[in-house]
């Protein structure tokens, strides 16, 4: 195992030595002290572990492909930036724009998220991505997502409806889930809500057995829950957008 | 030297950082912390402006307008000067201390006036004017002196606050105007990474007229249409950079108009007319109102912004949360700033940390007793 300090570490020096206890083997990293460093873990390939203490900084595991990256604590803005696979558990909240252009692995947050979570992201043969937030996120979850899933537990509600606005704007592929009731005024436009099929279920529990065990938290309670299941009402929500039915 | 700074250089893409703090009892820090804060977010500039603003900079000229001015050359300040000599009883002037710094080969001159107005040719001689003839007074004066004076431009007006930014990181503008040997209860400071507007010396944030300071994170897209709104209240926009629109803005709701704080953030971020939809009848109506008569005031584009003001600091997002902010709590402190580690980074573990919605204000104000004993019981404070 090897342990980094980050102290004052500008980023690139940081993540150069990341990088270097990679290649010389290592597959337990801890970085202590971490402070807004940006891009942690940035285009890892090896199933490493790294451990963060502290706050990391913007694009957290951005381009990775392999990684288990575990924050004890908070993390910003752009989490799982265009990641390929490998899993990113926090264990407190998530800034804006988690899961930009993500198109595989897993992204794990037990509080919540910011805005746009899931913006673009994106499914292709066998990438996968999924996405689970234990409270809420900010407005426009799911904005363009174009596949994979984000599964939105809401873990603290009291009411079991679920209320955020502009969830799934633009959204043309994938699915949202999430764990209660959603009014129809909390939906983007190019959105529908449809019931959860136990094709459904099979496909995410394995997924939420993961998340639950990794954030200690009761599965079986969540699998009581009644969940709500949105997808995009068309696979081409802006075809009229410039041209206005010219060519149809 | 003043306008063409070498725009070429290497850049990484990124945004602006903005990070501030307001200590609620008016407790005065150095301003140590709000540099280590902002330049925790270093990457976020890149080299074409930063600066600082200091709420109780100034305690012993704390009844005089503190008027910040850079000067291109000495033929900009001696017609400057003259022209102060009419209009303000200047109780104390100095240059503004500097230290070379080696990131900053170039820069303006930078002098301070402590002063009150004085009473012109063309009115009766009297001893004082009413506060907000004053204030008023004092915003032509900048307007004027923006417009008239080649090379000559206002970075500050306000009363106990200094601004002090240029062309530089954080650091490098820290360490050339020695800002750690300067105290005060509200800081805000901004690293620029100019977008669609030249990186020049007025350019830099915060902009700041009378006791509104605005440091931002985003573009103005609307800047035309508030520019010219602005323009029919006799401001004049000078300094070539969207965000001096809210600093003027602001003067104009809140000082001029009587706006609270809170209305006057509903008019630069306003809820979309399907959220107003589904609002209660007074609520709907009211935002309506503002919507209505302010239209020419909504900011349009991504930003986040910190402003200070008259007892307090103010966060603000525009309305779907373009631009990052992050607000935390420490006891009688309350923090803001781009990204959260800039704020812990300072601060340490903080009672409370979150990232407030879109469009929604957050607001620190100075307790009751404090903002008294600061400004004298007769003399008011912004209304929230």
């Amino acid at each position: 195992m090897k342990t980094i300090d980050a102290g004052k570490l500008y980023y690139k020096l940081l993540n150069e030595k990341i990088r270097e206890a990679v290649d010389s083997g290592y597959r337990n990293i801890t970085v202590n002290n971490v402070s807004g460093q940006y891009y942690i873990g940035d285009g890892i390939m090896q199933p490493v572990k790294i451990d963060i203490n502290g706050i990391p900084g913007n694009d957290l595991g951005i381009f990775m492909n392999g990684p288990s990256i575990y924050v004890h604590g908070d993390a910003q803005d752009g989490i799982g930036n265009t990641m390929s696979g490998g899993k990113i558990v926090v264990e407190g909240n998530a800034g804006d724009v988690l899961g930009y252009s993500m198109r595989g692995g897993r992204i794990y947050v037990k509080g919540n998220a910011g805005y746009r979570t899931c913006i673009h992201m994106k499914s292709y043969k066998d990438d996968f991505p999924v996405v689970i937030i234990g409270g809420k996120t900010g407005e426009f979850a799911g904005e363009y997502m174009a596949g994979g899933v984000l599964i939105i537990l809401d873990l603290l509600s009291k009411t079991n409806i679920y209320e955020c606005n502009f969830i799934g704007a633009g959204m043309h592929g994938g699915m949202i889930i999430v764990r209660g009731k959603v009014n129809s005024d909390s939906l983007g436009k190019e959105v529908k809500v449809t019931s959860l099929l136990q094709d459904d279920l099979l496909q995410i529990k394995d997924y939420l057995f993961e998340y639950c065990q990794e954030l200690n938290i009761d599965y079986n309670e969540v699998m009581k829950s009644r969940f709500t299941k949105i997808i995009p009402a068309t696979t081409r929500p802006y075809k009229n957008l410039y041209i206005n039915g010219f060519l149809h | 030297m003043f306008i063409n700074v070498d725009q070429n250089l290497p850049r990484d893409i990124s945004g602006c950082g903005i990070s501030g703090f307001i200590n609620t009892n008016g407790r005065r820090s150095s301003g140590r912390v709000c540099v280590d804060s902002i330049c925790m977010m270093r990457d976020r500039g890149n080299g074409l402006g930063a600066g600082f603003a200091v709420y109780g900079a100034y305690p012993e000229f704390k009844d005089y307008y503190a008027i910040h001015i850079i000067y291109q050359d000495v033929k900009a300040k001696e017609e400057t000067e003259e022209y102060l000599s009419t209009k303000l009883s200047i109780v104390q002037r100095a240059g503004i201390p500097t230290k070379k710094t080696k990131a900053i080969p170039a820069r303006p001159l930078f002098f301070v006036y402590f002063g009150k107005p004085r009473a012109q040719s063309d009115v009766a001689e009297i001893d004082e004017f009413r506060e907000d003839q004053e204030d008023e007074f004092i915003v032509r004066l900048v307007m004027k002196i923006n417009k008239n004076i080649d090379g000559a431009y206002v970075i500050s007006s306000g009363k106990n606050l200094a601004v002090f930014k240029g062309i530089g990181f954080p650091e490098d503008i820290a360490e050339m105007f020695m800002i750690d040997e300067y105290k005060g209860y509200c800081w805000i400071a901004h690293n620029r990474y100019p977008t669609n507007t030249p990186g020049w010396w007025g350019g830099a944030h915060p902009f700041s007229v009378l006791d509104w300071s605005v440091v931002h994170n985003g573009e103005i897209s609307s800047y035309g249409i508030n520019k010219r709104y602005l323009e029919m209240f006799k401001y004049n926009l000078n300094l070539k950079t969207d965000t001096e629109v809210i600093a003027y803005l602001l003067d104009l709701l809140v000082r001029k108009h009587g706006l609270p704080l809170k209305d006057t953030a509903l008019a630069f971020a306003p809820p979309f007319w399907s959220q107003i939809e589904k609002m209660s009848e007074e609520r709907k109506k009211k935002i309506e109102r503002i919507r209505r008569v302010y239209g020419s005031a909504m900011l349009n584009g991504p930003f986040a912004i910190l402003v200070g003001f008259k007892g307090g600091l103010m966060g603000l997002n525009d309305r779907i949360k373009l631009r990052p902010l992050v607000v935390g709590q420490k006891g009688d402190t309350t923090y803001m700033a781009s990204e959260e580690s800039a704020i812990t980074g300072v601060a340490g573990n903080l009672d409370k940390i979150w990232s407030p919605n879109a469009g929604e204000p957050v607001i620190a104000k100075l307790k009751p007793a404090v903002a008294a004993r600061l400004f004298g019981k007769s003399n008011k404070t912004v209304r929230v």
